[in-house]
């Protein structure tokens, strides 16, 4: 998987560059989000504009990293989220879950 | 069964690397439908997924024992309706006693089914002499 991070007003922002994500990566994104977890990041951004397809698998490593940081007291944005993929979220309700922002400027902006 | 406008037959090796290619046929597919009148760009992504979660489901349930080490999709597209059928040569499972979701309570595995049941309008999973079938089809408006 395609990713860089980035460290901005004490967020750690993880931005996947791939357009998809799917069985064949998302194992790579869940190892990514835990091994951040694990070195002690406690407020993590993913940015996904880059990102045009989810799968099940997909959904699932990104609810892997929300439940481990949520156990941390921490926090986990997904930010940037194209239509379709949005409507994933809205589907299994995991939008419900998940602490969303249209733009990744909207978080950064009222956390200054 | 009348002669499909398209047919689509692909074999591929149980690698999840090969889910990208499946993915974008399907998405092709729904680009090439003549007369349909709903959100089209909707139904590319949906075919992708219900693509992908099959075909990955059928990797994935694709035993140790399996000499064969492919899987089949076939994709038929008629002039108002797409057949799609999964071949996998594994142990199979009851799609009957697949849960639904807990919403509630969201686990990390288990959405590729309910995905396919919820945008597909037919779901079938049958166990023939040699291998097993999942079968969906989609009715185009």
């Amino acid at each position: 998987m395609r990713a860089t991070c980035e460290n901005i007003n004490n967020f750690n922002i993880l931005t996947v560059q791939d357009e998809r994500i799917d069985a064949h990566n998302s194992g790579e994104l869940k190892d990514t989000l835990l091994q951040m977890i694990a070195r002690g990041d406690t407020q993590i951004i993913v940015q996904l504009q880059q990102v045009r397809f989810i799968d099940s698998s997909g959904l699932g490593a990104l609810l892997a990293g929300n439940k481990h940081i949520v156990a941390k007291s921490g926090r986990f944005v997904l930010v940037n989220i194209q239509p379709q993929v949005l409507s994933m979220f809205e589907l299994t309700r995991l939008n419900r879950v998940f602490e969303i922002y249209a733009d990744i400027n909207d978080i950064l902006n009222n956390e200054t | 069964m009348c002669i499909p406008l398209l047919q689509v037959d692909v074999v591929i090796p149980t690698e999840t690397k090969y889910l990208d290619l499946i993915g974008c046929i399907g998405e092709r597919i729904a680009k090439k439908v003549d007369g349909f009148t709903g959100d089209r760009e909707a139904l590319a992504y949906q075919l992708n997924l219900v693509l992908t979660e099959a075909t990955a489901n059928a990797i994935k349930h694709a035993s140790d024992d399996d000499l064969q080490h492919t899987v089949r999709i076939s994709i038929h597209l008629h002039s108002n309706a797409l057949h799609i059928k999964v071949y996998d040569y594994g142990q199979g499972f009851d799609l009957d006693t697949v849960p639904i979701p807990d919403f509630e309570h969201p686990q990390e595995s288990g959405m590729g089914l309910f995905f396919i049941r919820s945008l597909m309008d037919s779901v079938t999973y049958t166990r023939q002499a040699d291998y097993n079938v999942l079968e969906i089809i989609k009715y185009l408006k």
